[in-house]
């Protein structure tokens, strides 16, 4: 999809806990994630996936725990508690993030919200790369559109291809083929495929057995905020995201 | 990205929003209008009826716009968790503030000085003689407004009840800035006009002391 530039960096997740009042979110959740990982989250509804997600995109700050960008050269630059500002601020700088809701704004055209982030994030050649990531969603044509007039599918390529502007290491994904019809599923899985085979690191929360279910070479399952299986294994992998909500 | 550069791409993006739906201006100067003529037609004030309250009648009029505009300010970042991704792209998180706050001042401006040539006629008050004045006491008031309104804004946008939550803590904290413009305002609408310096000096302190709050602050004031 892109030359890629960036070191390829893992997530370190150590005794992470969130809690809303009384209610534990996440419970004590301890794994890693190697550089260049691709890493599916499964669970039901509630199980703790999206509050793990942005925990790790630096958007919720967990109760407790500590969360680290390994890069693969072994290092952990910033050992900080998740709350110090270094942190946070290497997840952002490192992350691209697709949540459930699509995060871009219906009264901007497509090109219009992409030009905005990739200015915020100092892109380099804004305007180029916005052009060249609203070619390969298949939005092209339609950049000078409102996104309120466009379909939930369509939504959700300009979602991603925001997630896509800053050549991000680590790519986190909540559900990322909400509203995609089958063309759009096979264009996301061929676009994580390069990814992954780049180099990024993939964190995705999924539902079910999909073409991109397909690319995870790992699948870890929470159910009510803990981590009940966590396999490498493509035959267990494939069984925990089909019967994940079983 | 440095500060100065965010809040310019930032209030551009406020800007074009607002310009395109017109939601926020549509809804304050129809609000300040409808507030002027009805006051205006049901007490018939006299030439100095309309210099003694017409400043306060003026000013709380600007207020409770402004808890009208103030209140989606926060709210409709949160449909599509647009607030998600400001928080994801800029390196300083008071650079979102500083671009609402700035639109918001702007806004307000925009609507006071649109009706202030009716004020001036309904009310038959001049104001031509003081206008540099008066336009520097709607920019302090309306700075201190948004200010205090657009952190408020964002408090209350992740609560519940949160319609009812920014004009219960809004308008008590924008007593003493409604007190000090109207006192301002009445002296330069007297027959002889003055400047009422100490209330100058009184708006200008609460900008600068909310404004470096909200600095300090406010990066907690947007976290989940």
């Amino acid at each position: 999809m892109t030359s890629r530039g960036f070191s390829p960096t893992g997530i370190r997740f150590e005794n992470i806990e969130k809690r809303y009042g009384g209610l534990a979110a996440l419970r004590r959740v301890r794994f890693e994630i190697a550089p260049g990982e691709c890493v599916a989250l499964a669970g039901r509804n509630g199980s703790g996936k999206t509050t793990l997600l942005r925990i790790a995109a630096g958007l919720v700050r967990p109760s407790s725990g500590e969360l680290t960008f390994p890069s693969a050269t072994g290092a952990v630059p910033g050992a900080a508690s998740h709350g110090a500002k270094t942190e946070a601020v290497r997840a952002k700088n490192s992350a691209g993030f697709v949540a459930h809701a699509t995060m871009v704004y219906d009264e901007l055209t497509a090109e219009e919200n992409l030009l905005l982030f990739a200015r915020l994030q100092g892109t380099h050649n804004a305007a180029e790369r916005v052009n060249k990531l609203l070619y390969e969603v298949g939005l092209y044509d339609r950049r000078s559109s409102l996104v309120r007039t466009f379909s939930r599918g369509m939504r959700q390529r300009v979602a991603i291809a925001r997630a896509l502007l800053h050549e991000p290491s680590i790519l986190l994904l909540d559900e990322p083929s909400t509203g995609l019809d089958p063309q759009g599923v096979g264009w996301l899985a061929t676009t994580l495929r390069e990814l992954r085979d780049t180099g990024c690191t993939i964190l995705m929360s999924l539902h079910g057995e999909s073409e991109i279910s397909m690319l995870a070479t790992r699948a870890i399952r929470l159910d009510a905020g803990l981590i009940v299986a966590d396999t490498h294994s493509g035959a267990e992998v494939r069984s925990i995201l089909t019967f994940a909500d079983a | 990205m440095s500060l100065l550069s965010s809040t310019t791409v930032l209030l551009g993006k406020e800007l074009r929003t607002e310009f395109r739906s017109r939601e926020l201006l549509t809804t304050t100067v129809v609000f300040i209008l409808m507030v002027i003529v009805l006051f205006s037609f049901t007490f018939d004030p006299t030439y100095s009826d309309s210099r003694r309250f017409g400043p306060g009648l003026l000013w709380l009029a600007f207020l409770f716009a402004a808890s009208l505009m103030l209140q989606p300010c926060f709210l409709r970042e949160q449909n599509n968790d647009t607030l998600s991704a400001l928080r994801l792209s800029v390196s300083d998180p008071f650079a979102i503030f500083l671009a609402k706050l700035i639109a918001n001042t702007l806004f307000l401006l925009f609507t006071e000085v649109l009706m202030l040539p009716v004020f001036a006629v309904l009310y038959n008050v001049p104001v031509l003689r003081v206008l540099g004045q008066l336009l520097l006491v709607f920019f302090l008031g309306s700075l201190g407004v948004s200010i205090a309104g657009t952190a408020l804004s964002a408090i209350s946008a992740q609560a519940r009840m949160r319609e009812l939550l920014l004009p219960l803590l809004l308008l008590p904290l924008l007593t003493p800035v409604l007190v000090s413009s109207t006192q301002v305002t009445i002296g330069l609408l007297d027959a002889s006009p003055y400047v009422e310096w100490k209330g100058i000096g009184f708006l200008v302190a609460f900008d600068v002391v909310f404004l470096t709050l909200l600095w300090l602050l406010g990066e907690y004031l947007l976290e989940e």
